[in-house]
């Protein structure tokens, strides 16, 4: 747990509120947590009070319920549908446009001009999330200019987990529920007697931002007790997957029966892979428009259980669901590593939880870690 | 194409005319596909009425009488390429209905002179009559998607018009999914985008305006409706039930759980 003694700083809500709208004085676009029809979502926040405040929530296969807090905490609830790659990795995006004159084509690539983004209450599975997507998209050879122009200087405000969901498995996945890096400021909201905010700087920015406002220095007391309620959210994940061999098992299994059953209750819909916080496939979409002469590309979020995704000429190379769910499920788990060096899994839950038939990925793993049952045992 | 404009028909069979209306609701578009296009039989619009053949003909509506039939060969005979435009035309639209009744019974209730009225049994898409070169869903047709097949036929180009999950479209637009966060039952696992997730959008399940998706998993959804959203059996098949009724991947399942609910 990153929270040195000799660093930490201490604020109430006053502080965060100031921390909130020191970031919006220095020219960021502020987004955060909100309550929006029944779900905490991301969007634009001006301050403290535009937080979730007093909610929590419920979450389970193919289930979320806001629930009302008794306590006025900030951030009293797990991650919810959204997640920063809306704003990394947008839902749909201009590639370029083109103009056909009569003598001259004229190509006019995507305009990248807006505000940095400072992502406020960001979870430390959303930071490794982040940072996987970086590894797709900024490796030195493959270098997405739509990406890096939103990812660059963006601030990020973390906040360790002490609510983790019915869903969440960060601890399986090594990823939380504390933040260790890759923020400029993490913060741990503590309940007991006055309401504050433990705070760690993690660059200069962040170390800018809490004096700023006046963040006071932290008493040991208070950063113990950060540590034992982050350490305490490891012990009440709502799931766990066991990850030791899983992905040579996998690779093993890929003829398990278990695929064929997960294919008759799969609905092939691909929510599970939009609110996925790491998938990072997109389609390519030109169309022209009526008379001709204007173009336009765009690239929009695709999804591996979509026929088009594997298209090639002739037919898709997946027409089955068991076909695209063990794609889904072993790029996650197996070929993530081969191509990435880590997981594909932050442990987050979400695609449990926003599947519409609760498919479970720490179920489905686990059964498909175990060799299959010996035929005639099986179904 | 520095020749002469290509010929456009909008043709209509049965149906609301709401598709139509859909063209005619491009507004500034409208203005631009006239410059581009020879409309040439379009009768929602003008009585000036050209002589085919049509390079492209947007077909409204199901086949529903002995008529129809014929009607439909001639237009495609006319017709170089021939679009299908909304539920009814692409599925039976929700005179479908009448496929799972006595139709003889209907006209009996309805009219004075049964003798007089000539029609069929069933109502069928125009697919299961003659060959179709692109199918646009929707009960209504979304008029941008409308004007994205039109404006990729005139250049030769395929459609893009994504045959996936409205989930897809759903997540894209940051909407709340309503069946997990509010328990409300939606047909957008299994219905084809194209709307835009407008009833999630607005809190409201799907109601498959746009027809089954890419292999719909309809027996799946049924089951979760069923068993964990408490839905009543007759209320499932009403929901597979409308627009698209006839569409075989909400049909067949309709079906089913008549037999198995019954
Ligand atoms: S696979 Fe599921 S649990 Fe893992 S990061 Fe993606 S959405 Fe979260
Ligand atoms: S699981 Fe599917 S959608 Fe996600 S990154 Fe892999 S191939 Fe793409
Ligand atoms: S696992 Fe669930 S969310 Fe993913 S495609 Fe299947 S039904 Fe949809």
């Amino acid at each position: 747990m990153g929270t040195p003694a000799d660093e930490a700083r201490v604020m109430g809500v006053d502080g965060l509120d100031a921390l909130i709208r020191a970031l919006g004085e220095r020219g960021y676009e502020v987004l955060g947590p909100r309550v929006r029809d029944g779900a905490i979502v991301y969007d634009g926040i001006d301050g403290a009070a535009d937080l979730p405040v007093g909610w929590g929530d419920e979450q389970a296969p193919g289930h979320y319920r806001l629930s009302p807090r008794d306590d006025d905490a900030c951030f009293g609830y797990a991650v919810g549908p959204h997640s920063w790659k809306r704003y990394l990795l947008p839902p749909r995006s201009k590639v370029f446009e083109a103009e056909r004159g009569a003598k001259v084509f004229a190509l006019r690539s995507a305009e990248m001009p807006r505000k940095r983004f400072a992502f406020v209450g960001v979870r430390p599975c959303e930071l490794a999330a982040i940072n996987i997507q970086d590894h797709v998209f900024l490796r030195d050879t493959a270098r997405d200019v739509l990406y890096a122009s939103r990812r660059e200087d963006i601030a990020l405000v973390a906040v360790q987990c002490t609510e983790p969901s019915g869903t969440c498995f960060c601890a399986s996945m090594g990823t939380g529920p504390a933040a260790t890096d890759g923020f400029d400021v993490a913060l741990t909201e503590l309940l007991d007697g006055h309401h504050r905010f433990v705070a760690s700087a993690g660059s200069e920015l962040g170390r800018e931002l809490l004096a700023a406002v006046g963040a006071a220095e932290a008493e040991q007391a208070d950063v113990d007790r950060a540590t034992t309620v982050v350490d305490e959210a490891a012990q009440r994940m709502g799931r766990s997957l066991d990850t030791e061999g899983l992905a040579e098992a996998l690779y093993a299994n890929l003829e398990h029966p278990r695929w064929s059953e997960i294919a008759e209750r799969c609905l092939g819909c691909g929510n599970c892979t939009l609110v996925c916080p790491t998938c990072f496939c997109t389609a390519v979409i030109d169309t022209n428009d009526v008379t001709g002469t204007g173009a336009l590309r765009e690239r929009v979020w695709d999804s591996c259980f979509t026929i088009g995704f594997s298209y090639i000429h002739g037919g898709s190379i997946r027409p089955s669901l068991r076909a695209r769910y063990r794609q889904w499920l072993t790029h996650k788990l197996a070929t993530w590593r081969d191509q990435f060096g880590t997981d594909g899994c932050v442990g987050c839950g979400r695609c449990i939880t926003w599947c519409p038939v609760g498919i479970d990925i720490t179920v489905e793993a686990a059964a498909l870690h175990e060799p299959a049952p010996a035929a005639g045992a099986g179904r | 194409m520095a020749t002469a404009k290509p010929a456009l028909a909008v043709w209509k069979f049965a149906s609301c005319d709401g598709c139509q209306l859909s063209v005619l609701s491009l507004t500034d578009e409208l203005l631009a596909l006239a410059d581009v296009v020879d409309v040439a039989y379009f009768l929602e619009a003008s009585s000036a009425v050209h002589e085919g053949p049509y390079d492209l003909s947007l077909v409204e509506g199901s086949v529903t009488t002995p008529d129809d039939v014929e009607r439909i060969h001639e237009v495609r005979r006319a017709s170089r390429t021939l679009v299908t435009i909304g539920a009814c035309a692409t599925a039976g639209g929700i005179q479908a209905l009448r496929n799972f009744a006595d139709i003889d019974g209907f006209i009996d209730a309805v009219y004075a002179h049964p003798a007089y009225v000539s029609t069929l049994a069933t109502s069928t898409p125009i697919s299961e009559h003659v060959e179709v070169d692109f199918e646009l869903r929707g009960c209504p047709v979304d008029r941008h998607q409308l004007l994205e097949v039109v404006s990729a036929l005139l250049r030769g180009r395929r459609p893009s018009i994504s045959p996936a999950s409205v989930c897809m479209e759903c997540k894209r637009s940051g909407a709340v999914c309503v069946m997990v966060a509010h328990g409300t039952p939606c047909l957008g696992p299994i219905t084809h985008a194209g709307c835009g997730a407008l009833c999630p959008a607005h809190l409201r399940g799907c109601y498959g305006c746009f027809g089954p998706a890419e292999t719909a998993a309809t027996g799946a959804l049924a089951a979760w409706w069923q068993e964990i959203l408490g839905v009543e059996h007759t209320d499932l098949l009403r929901a597979l039930r409308t627009y698209n009724a006839g569409a075989s991947e909400f049909a067949s399942k309709g079906e089913q759980h008549v037999a198995s609910g019954a």
